[in-house]
């Protein structure tokens, strides 16, 4: 094929899938405030979501904030004797603003948003959404809705939990294996810790638990051709919403922190 | 108001791509009529059914239910209609997140908000009428055979009493018996309860049974049309061939031998 061709049919199609998103995301937003509402499927999403995510992230968690303490300090004996101080704080502070944030999204891409894509691909593929359709249940309402509503709520929970986790990683390995002192390290940890930095790794992980969401629901709404289609949206939904979260990741750093 | 038919299509036109699947559809139902479509595999049956309760959308021609164009009714104002009809899918498409029963009750716990008690009772007596128990009802539509399965599609199609049913292939799968169990339930529905009733199907003796018309859809066009007692003296070479399912014909099958 003509070269300029090809790039203006991946240009064409890229602009395509991205108008596609809009609409399907509009679509699912103005559900979000349109009754009915279903307490018991948001519900069951959040259980989903939230409890059983929580071995994953927390393991994640746990490992990332000792090997957290264990490298900064090697990096910190070489300059300073304050590396105590210093250690704590960069645990912290890392994970809150970004570790905490971005290991638990991606894990979370990786487990929820793969599992949305399949379950709701191999409804489209077997026609369960029309099936929906002509009993008058909107597919948007029935499955998108709650899945974004749990995914928007939960991940900051998880986040939450992701950063205690984390902290106690750091102070396990600083503790036992660097002889720090454990009163001054939670001393250290909570002095430096501002408000912000939680609250920043929490907003987050709305946005991220919201796109981990809408991008498993939007790729497996549209797969189609059997189980080859509905393997394509996972892998899709996974790549796509991890790309997403790194990138609001750079932006919402920027929003808060960027002069 | 009698002389509105239920259902009227109007030269209906549907391609994918550049096949042509339906090619200038006409059809009327009346009220309370049971019509019967026979036609090859791939010929566009299931096509036809679901262009008719808006799946897919047809290209052009008139899709007229009580009267009402449906395919001018924007897709957030179609609930009006949908609850109009019923439908058997020929997958089944059965929800496989939630119990047999709840399959079966979902229609009359979202449309009728009826509460989650009094629809399963509901349910159970549906799943009888398809001679099927209440403990399978607790089961999850994976643990059932295929020929459970598509009883279990006709029994979510029929319970909550729709005005109109479409039944894709009702006893493809089912034992002789059975599938004679579901044709007199088809034909209690829409005796019985009045029910409009467009079903496909491929067993000519249940085409037979259940149709009050029968009509042939060849080439993206309905190519006969009459009662089930004309169909053997049509004169019509394709329905002859399909109806003694024999392989000599004008119908040519797009094998390579
Ligand atoms: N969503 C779709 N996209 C593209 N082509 C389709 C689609 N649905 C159906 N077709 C094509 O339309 C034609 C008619 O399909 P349809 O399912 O209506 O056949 P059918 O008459 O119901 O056959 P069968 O008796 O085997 O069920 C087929 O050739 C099929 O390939
Ligand atoms: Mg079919």
């Amino acid at each position: 094929m003509n070269f300029l061709a090809l790039i203006g049919s991946v240009v064409l199609a890229f602009l395509g899938h991205l108008g596609r998103l809009t609409i399907f995301t509009a679509t699912a937003l103005s559900h979000c405030v349109r009754p009915p509402i279903y307490p018991r499927l948001i519900g069951r999403q959040m259980i989903d979501i939230g409890y059983y995510s929580l071995p994953v992230v927390g393991l994640t968690a746990i490992f990332s904030g000792m090997v957290l303490a264990l490298q900064s300090y090697t990096g910190f004996a070489r300059f300073a004797a304050g590396s105590e101080t210093a250690v704590a704080n960069v645990v912290i502070i890392s994970l809150t603003r970004e570790l905490g944030p971005v290991l638990a999204g991606l894990m979370v891409a990786g487990r929820i948003g793969a599992s949305m894509a399949a379950e709701i691909g191999t409804m489209r593929v077997t026609e369960q959404l029309d099936a929906l359709t002509t009993l008058s249940t909107n597919p948007f309402k029935y499955l998108v809705v709650p899945r974004l509503i749990a995914g928007f709520l939960m991940l900051p929970v998880l986040v939450l939990v992701a950063d205690i986790i984390g902290v106690f990683g750091g102070f396990i390995v600083s503790v036992y294996k660097l002889g720090f002192n454990p009163a001054a390290y939670i001393t250290n940890s909570y002095d430096m810790l501002k408000a912000l930095d939680v609250i920043s790794g929490l907003v987050k992980a709305g946005v991220f638990g919201f796109l981990i969401a809408l991008m498993g629901c939007y790729a497996g709404y549209y797969s189609k051709g059997g189980a080859q289609g509905v393997g394509a949206a996972t892998t899709n939904a996974v790549v796509s919403s991890s790309i997403l979260i790194l990138t609001f990741n750079y932006i919402i750093t920027e929003l808060f922190f960027g002069t | 108001m009698t002389d509105v038919p239920k259902i009227r299509l109007r030269d209906v036109r549907k391609s994918f791509g550049a096949k042509r699947v339906l090619d200038g559809v006409n059809l009327d139902i009346a009220k309370g009529e049971s019509v019967v479509v026979i036609g090859g595999s791939g010929t566009g049956k299931s096509v036809m059914i679901k262009s008719i309760i808006g799946i897919l959308l047809a290209d052009s021609g008139v899709i007229e239910v009580d009267g009402q164009d449906v395919t001018q009714i924007p897709a957030n104002n179609r609930d009006a209609v949908n609850r109009k009809f019923g439908m058997l899918f020929q997958g089944g498409a059965l929800f496989d997140s939630l119990p047999v029963w709840e399959n079966v009750a979902f229609g009359l716990m979202q449309r009728e908000r009826m509460s989650r008690a009094h629809a399963k009772e509901r349910a159970i007596e549906t799943l009888a009428k398809v001679g099927l128990s209440a403990d399978v009802g607790e089961l999850s539509p994976s643990e059932l055979s295929g020929g459970m399965q598509k009883r279990v599609g006709l029994a979510r199609a029929i319970a909550g009493e729709p005005e109109i049913v479409f039944f894709d292939e009702p006893t493809t799968g089912l034992d002789p018996i059975m599938a004679d169990v579901i044709n007199d339930l088809i034909i209690s529905c829409v005796k019985q309860q009045g029910i409009t009733a467009l079903s496909i199907t491929h067993d000519m003796h249940s085409a037979r049974k259940i149709g009050d018309r029968i009509t042939m859809l060849y080439e993206g066009k309905l190519i006969w049309d009459g009662t089930a007692k004309d169909v053997d003296s049509s004169g019509n070479p394709y329905l002859d061939q399909f109806v003694h399912g024999s392989a000599e014909g004008p119908i040519k099958m797009q094998v390579r031998r």
